[in-house]
């Protein structure tokens, strides 16, 4: 078992004991296929989201489509 | 000479490009404002619109499974044109657009960059700046702009593949306010024009395609209208027959009246 990290997610902490973006993303009930990350003020590149791995304190943003005019 | 008879009786052959991208309506609809995602599929369907546009926000992860937008207006069959509505930075503006692509793949975008929340104009020094950026990173961006011929060249050296003026402040209904400065932009510009935001009601639809705009994007004009559907498709025929009013090309004003009827052989 991996230890719980602390995240902020959108502004939020969070604990966490998913160890990839992707895993993560899924934690929250998202599919990674319709969402964008940005992970430490860099965009995470779609295909890198199963690999790229999470830190303690790292800043998250998960944004996706609304509408808009 | 067939070639103009098909032009001039056939809407479906009347399709315009932008950044490669073809398209048959020229109408663009926004996604906002909307009772409910029903409501908004519906009045894209009766819009006849290929084009949506999509703000980029941050995903509520307090409640992660309430309905998205896509699962009712399916990416796959319409074109979404993701914004970057609410931005007062190019830097801002230029994050939403590279997470916008990443959530999708999208390089066609709408760039806006706002000067203030009271009136929602654009601030042209920031919009010219992030279109610099953007068209170096490979994006395609559709500008909304002022109503400025000058700003308008500026853009288009700056990368923008389409030009989209303001007729009147967004979500204000007031029509096309300047028509001089619209048609000039038109003259002047070698990539699509589209009036963005002002549009009321469908007769200011007509109007921007009667000054030879290549489309209208409009929102609040079809989302506030108390049908918004049967508004939807009021638009979608006003932009056509404005289109075909363009292409036919109008009489001449004359100060006064020339009758219809014959002077000859009256008794």
């Amino acid at each position: 078992m991996t230890t719980p990290i602390s995240l902020t997610i959108n502004g939020e902490p969070r604990r966490t004991s998913a160890t990839t973006i992707a895993a993560l993303v899924r934690e929250l009930g998202l599919k990674p296929e319709k969402v964008a990350v940005e992970h430490n003020g860099e965009i995470a590149p779609r295909s890198t989201l199963e690999q790229v791995r999470l830190a303690d304190g790292d800043q998250l943003e998960i944004v996706h489509f609304v509408g808009g005019g | 000479m067939t070639e103009m008879q098909n032009i001039s009786t056939d809407a479906t052959d009347d399709s315009w490009e932008v950044a490669g991208h073809r398209f048959t309506s020229r109408l663009i609809v926004g996604t906002g404002k909307y009772k409910d995602f029903a409501q908004n599929a519906a009045a894209v369907e009766a819009a006849g619109a290929e084009i949506v546009t999509v703000a980029v926000r941050r995903v509520n992860i307090s409640d992660p499974n309430q309905p998205v937008l896509m699962d009712y207006i399916d990416p796959r069959k319409v074109t979404y044109l993701p914004n970057t509505a609410g931005c007062f930075t190019a830097e801002d503006a230029i994050r939403t657009l590279r997470l916008a692509r990443e959530a999708g793949g999208w390089e066609l975008v709408k760039l806006e960059v706002l000067g203030e929340a009271k009136t929602l104009y654009p601030n042209m020094v920031e919009t010219i700046r992030a279109c610099e950026v953007l068209a170096k990173e490979g994006f395609k961006p559709m500008v909304y702009c002022t109503d400025d011929p000058i700003a308008a060249k500026q853009l288009e050296d700056a990368g923008a593949v389409a030009i989209m003026p303001l007729g009147a402040p967004i979500g204000s209904g007031l029509g096309i306010q300047n028509q001089v400065t619209i048609r000039l932009i038109v003259e002047g510009a070698s990539v699509p024009v589209l009036v963005d935001a002002g549009v009321g009601t469908a007769s200011d639809a007509a109007v921007a395609m009667e000054l030879g705009c290549d489309g209208v994007l409009m929102n609040t004009a079809i989302a506030e209208a108390k049908d918004p559907i049967r508004m939807a498709h009021a638009m979608k025929l006003a932009v056509e027959a404005g289109r075909q009013a363009y292409l036919a090309g109008r009489m001449g004003r004359r100060k006064y009246a020339d009758p219809s009827s014959p002077l000859a052989g009256l008794i």
